[in-house]
């Protein structure tokens, strides 16, 4: 829903061994309810980028501005969903934990109860809106945590990996549904993955980025029509075109791992 | 894990060790080994138990006790919960507080009460703050891992969807570290009531299980010695069962932060 700058942003950590440089001079643009994917070999940086984004790790170089203002630390205006399951907190249910942001923002008791209900809904979780999250699967957990991310309604979403652990059948469910979920929403969506057919999938753009440390080394628009055909010729003819990018070879068909 | 049939096999089991340990305890008093006086058959506890129940005394000695185990037992919930989570929370706090509890904390209460006896002369306020004493450390060093090992997740996730310093403690933190605090306050009630006895025997006049244990020694009566130890050990277990267990099911059991025990 706003557009989102990155310019020459760069991050180095401070540890006991010495600087270690996370990402460097990054620049790239995101358009109003653009659905952007990140892909890059591991530790290049994808989720320090995404950090930054988020506003948990400030940047020694450079800005990021959503909607024109410029990020400084965490914001309402801004959802995220972690790769981890446990980001879920454990003493709420299903429906304390969605509407835990619109508590904070002092939405009344019915109101908030209404709105989790609705998302839980988006996500197909409605018959367990009761449940704590130990007694519900991996993908159950993740929905919920999407749901939560939806409910106060930031512009932004953030996501790392949202289904990195999942097994595959689990996770091309949860790929559809998050699909279904943008078009309903409509949101601007930065998503990190490891994987390129989810990244096709998903995304009206794909930004690739070099080995560590990491700086954008192309961005490759997805024109392919939506709802996409994962078995299309179109849709393995970009996953190709993306992994020559990755540098691999164009003939494999595995996706990067 | 609540379940009725559960419950019951988990009693039976409980009552067929006690019943093996008493078992052992009387082949020992009737063996002949032991003089009766030291070693009293169970039908005479027993029987002192109920008449010492009967007449009132030992559920006043028991009342006694327990006020002051209740007493010493907030005081240290008071303080060692919120010292334990601004300690965890903030590093001066820490930095302040970690060597002076580092040093206090190996001091056994016993040792101090001849001290607190010429401070604060004999009775409650000496029992009481021995309690105390004793049942903080526990409290507070749990709560201060307890918060430390908050996930972040949760504080990073809690953080974006805009909660202040307040929510975060009431909402994110306290329930965080709730197994340790539960695991905290059990350990700061054993600690409470291992103290108070002690403190007791030679701090209290004239009321308290431990003093008639004490008292009791003055004229060989191991029946009532071994009677108020039943006592004793009853009360820890029923707060064990029924207080820090249905605690632990109404939480951190139910929200699957802790598993429960297979008993
Ligand atoms: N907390 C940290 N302290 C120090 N260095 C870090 C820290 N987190 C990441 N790094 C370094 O920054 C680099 C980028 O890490 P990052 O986690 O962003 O990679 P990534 O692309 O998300 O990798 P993956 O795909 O494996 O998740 C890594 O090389 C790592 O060594
Ligand atoms: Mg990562």
């Amino acid at each position: 829903m706003v557009p989102i700058e990155i310019r020459d942003v760069t991050l180095v950590y401070d540890t006991p061994g010495g600087k270690v440089p996370g990402v460097k001079n990054v620049n790239f643009n995101i358009g109003a309810s653009e659905f952007v994917c990140i892909v890059g070999p591991s530790g290049c940086g994808k989720s320090t980028l995404l950090n930054i984004i988020a506003g948990f790790l400030t940047p020694v170089a450079g800005e990021i501005r959503i909607g024109g203002k410029p990020v400084t630390g965490h914001g309402m205006d801004r959802g995220v969903v972690f790769q981890d399951f446990a980001q879920l907190f454990p003493w709420r249910t299903a429906l304390g934990n969605v509407t835990f942001g619109l508590e904070m923002k002092g939405v009344a008791k019915d109101e908030r109860e209404k709105i989790a209900r609705e998302q839980l809904r988006l996500v197909k979780l409605e018959k367990f809106t009761g449940s704590y999250p130990h007694h519900l699967s991996g993908g159950m957990q993740q929905r919920v945590a999407i749901a939560r991310a939806l409910a106060y309604n930031p512009a932004v979403l953030l996501m790392d990996e949202p289904f990195a652990a999942l097994d595959a059948l689990t996770r091309d469910d949860m790929q559809r549904l998050l699909a279904d979920v943008w078009r309903a929403t409509r949101k601007t969506v930065i998503y990190v993955t490891h994987n390129v057919a989810e990244a096709v999938y998903l995304a009206d753009r794909v930004v690739v980025m070099s080995p560590h440390p990491g700086t954008v080394k192309a961005e490759i628009k997805i024109e392919l029509p939506r709802p996409r055909d994962p078995l299309s010729v179109e849709f393995l003819e970009c996953q190709k075109e993306l992994l020559g990018h990755l540098g691999h070879d164009a003939n494999a068909n595995e996706p990067v791992n | 894990m609540t379940d009725n049939g559960q419950n019951a096999r988990s009693l039976i089991r409980a009552a067929i060790t006690l019943a093996a340990a008493a078992a052992v305890y009387e082949a020992l008093a009737r063996s002949g080994y032991f003089a009766p006086a030291l070693l009293p058959k169970l039908s005479i506890v027993v029987q002192t138990l109920i008449a010492t129940l009967a007449d009132g005394s030992m559920i006043q000695h028991a009342a006694y006790t327990l006020y002051r185990v209740m007493f010493g037992f907030g005081l240290a919930i008071a303080v060692g919960i919120p010292l334990g989570i601004l300690m965890a929370r903030f590093t001066a706090v820490e930095n302040f507080f970690l060597p002076l509890v580092s040093a206090l904390m190996p001091i056994p209460s016993f040792a101090l009460v001849p001290l607190f006896m010429l401070w604060f002369g004999i009775g409650n306020l000496t029992t009481v703050l021995i309690v105390f004493y004793a049942a903080t450390f526990p409290m507070l060093f749990n709560t201060w891992s307890g918060v430390r090992s908050v996930n972040p997740i949760w504080l990073r996730a809690a953080g974006c969807m805009g909660a202040d310093e307040h929510s975060l403690f009431w909402k994110v933190i306290i329930p965080g570290a709730s197994p340790f605090i539960i695991t905290g306050m059990r350990q700061s009630f054993l600690r409470a009531w291992i103290a108070v006895v002690g403190a007791e025997m030679i701090a209290a006049s004239d009321w308290g299980l431990g003093w008639v244990i004490f008292d009791a020694k003055e004229f060989l009566n191991t029946d009532t010695m071994l009677a108020a130890l039943v006592v004793i050990g009853a009360i820890g277990y029923l707060f064990e069962r029924l207080v820090f267990g249905s605690l632990e099911r109404a939480t951190v059991l139910r929200w699957g932060m802790m598993r429960s025990a297979k008993g």
